[in-house]
């Protein structure tokens, strides 16, 4: 493989794109390609198995390494499952608001209340598309109390401090009738798999590191 | 522009089969108005409250559910179709129960510790009434002790378990485990569901069965209350 090719792929939940994008152009990271899967999947756990394992395997050949950027994403284990078979490791945890928040800090708000709802910057910009209408709420805002009356707060973890999306995620804790709280976590556990990962690719091929390249 | 195809007609109109049908549809179409008035209709012309809810509400329900099973529904549509059968069920079910008859088993379900999510298991529990089940409904976010409390006073045949998120699903295993150490896991059939579970999940849990949605757990519910009821003659 020639010196400065992308060696390392990064099959990544879309709904983490922007997220992978800054931090790549942050840490320097030029050998790590990003192929992000359609964010809908976050509505539909049951399929990302399988187009995990698409990409896995028309990605084969092409990369020296691959690693997955999702967590387990309510696939009740069958993403991992299917990553054993393939031997690819996948981000830490349970869904992106725990990598995001760290274990620690996620399960202390869960146990405050289990009845929170999550938001990052991705769903804050698509809060229509994926939860309005991913729920069906646009044709049917008479189903709002079904989903939501058991729900008590709105929590945005804040990836990138801005006061638009801050004012977004208000108002759509406002539209569900829930309280509003927002926690600044910047990229939590994304920051630090993708940095072991990206170490370890330009190590193992003996790639050079550029000036800056390692991340911090 | 033809006839307007939401123009609405009379449901008297319609003979048994035909309603039967048009309930069907409507319930397809989460019709919550035309469900409770063909559930009058049905009554008022001596169906028993019994042969309402199998023939109309519950066979349309099933109707549902394999659509939804194959991807062509999804959870919007089914839920404005439960609320539709909810509303059919709120006329029948003070009739079903003046006629006195058995439950066919009783089961105690609740969604489990940390977890607030009841869409999947309200729907179960439904439709396990539907089948002539008594079902007790313990909510959402249920420690053991609940379930503990709520199995001494009903002594169901069935304890069912929901959980929706990976973080909350394995809480499971503490309830089964609990039953285990207590001497009482062998006195229920546990049956388990929700989105991210599956067969190797409840099998590594020690539960009986995992249900994939509301007709596979009205199904197993029935299969595995027959099987113990053989076994103990």
């Amino acid at each position: 493989m020639a010196e400065g090719a992308e060696t390392l792929l990064v099959i990544a939940c879309g709904a983490l794109a922007r997220e992978i994008v800054a931090l790549k152009r942050l840490n320097g990271w030029s050998d790590m390609a990003v192929e992000c899967l359609p964010p809908e999947l976050h509505n539909r756990p049951e399929q990302i198995p399988a187009a995990v394992q698409g990409a896995i395997r028309a990605a084969r050949g092409h990369y020296a390494r691959i690693f997955v950027a999702y967590a387990d994403c309510g696939t009740g284990g069958m993403l991992d499952a299917m990553l054993e078979t393939e031997g690819i490791a996948r981000l830490p945890g349970a869904h992106c608001y725990e990598f995001f928040a760290t274990a620690a800090v996620f399960a202390e708000l869960s146990e405050a209340e289990p009845g929170t709802f999550y938001l990052t910057d991705f769903l804050v910009r698509h809060f229509d598309r994926l939860v309005i209408e991913g729920l069906g709420l646009d044709r049917h805002p008479e189903l709002l109390p079904e989903y939501f009356r058991n729900y008590r707060r709105l929590v945005y973890l804040v990836q990138s401090a801005n006061a638009e999306l801050s004012a977004a995620a208000r108002a759509a804790a406002a539209r569900l009738g829930l309280a509003y709280e927002e926690r600044r976590t910047g990229y939590g556990g994304l920051a630090s798999s993708l940095g072991q990962i990206a170490t370890v690719s330009l190590a193992s091929t003996g790639l050079r590191r550029g000036p800056g390249a390692w991340p911090r | 522009m033809g006839e307007d195809s939401t123009e609405t007609f009379d449901l008297n109109t319609l003979n048994d089969q035909e309603l039967t049908e048009q309930v069907h549809d409507d319930l397809y179409n989460g019709l919550k108005e035309e469900i409770v008035a063909a559930t009058n209709i049905f009554l008022a012309r001596g169906w028993g409250p019994d042969k309402v809810l199998n023939d109309a509400l519950v066979e349309g329900m099933r109707i549902v559910g394999i659509d939804f099973r194959d991807g062509i529904l999804f959870v919007p549509e089914v839920l404005l179709a439960a609320n539709a059968m909810k509303a059919g069920m709120e006329i029948l079910r003070p009739l079903l129960a003046e006629t006195g008859a058995e439950p066919i088993g009783k089961v105690v379900i609740g969604t489990v510790k940390g977890d607030i999510h009841d869409i999947g298991k309200n729907l179960v529990s439904m439709m396990l009434e539907g089948a002539g089940f008594e079902v007790i409904n313990l909510g959402i976010n249920n420690p053991v002790e609940n379930y503990l409390a709520a199995l001494e006073e009903h002594k169901p045949d069935i304890l069912g378990m929901s959980a929706l998120l990976t973080t909350t699903m394995p809480y499971m295993k503490v309830v089964i485990d609990t039953l285990k150490q207590k001497g009482l896991r062998d006195k229920y059939i546990v049956m388990v569901g929700g989105a991210p579970l599956n067969d190797d999940f409840a099998k590594a849990i020690g539960a009986d069965a995992y249900c994939r949605d509301a007709a596979i757990a009205v199904e197993m519910a029935k299969t595995l209350i027959a099987a113990r009821r053989a076994a103990a003659r």
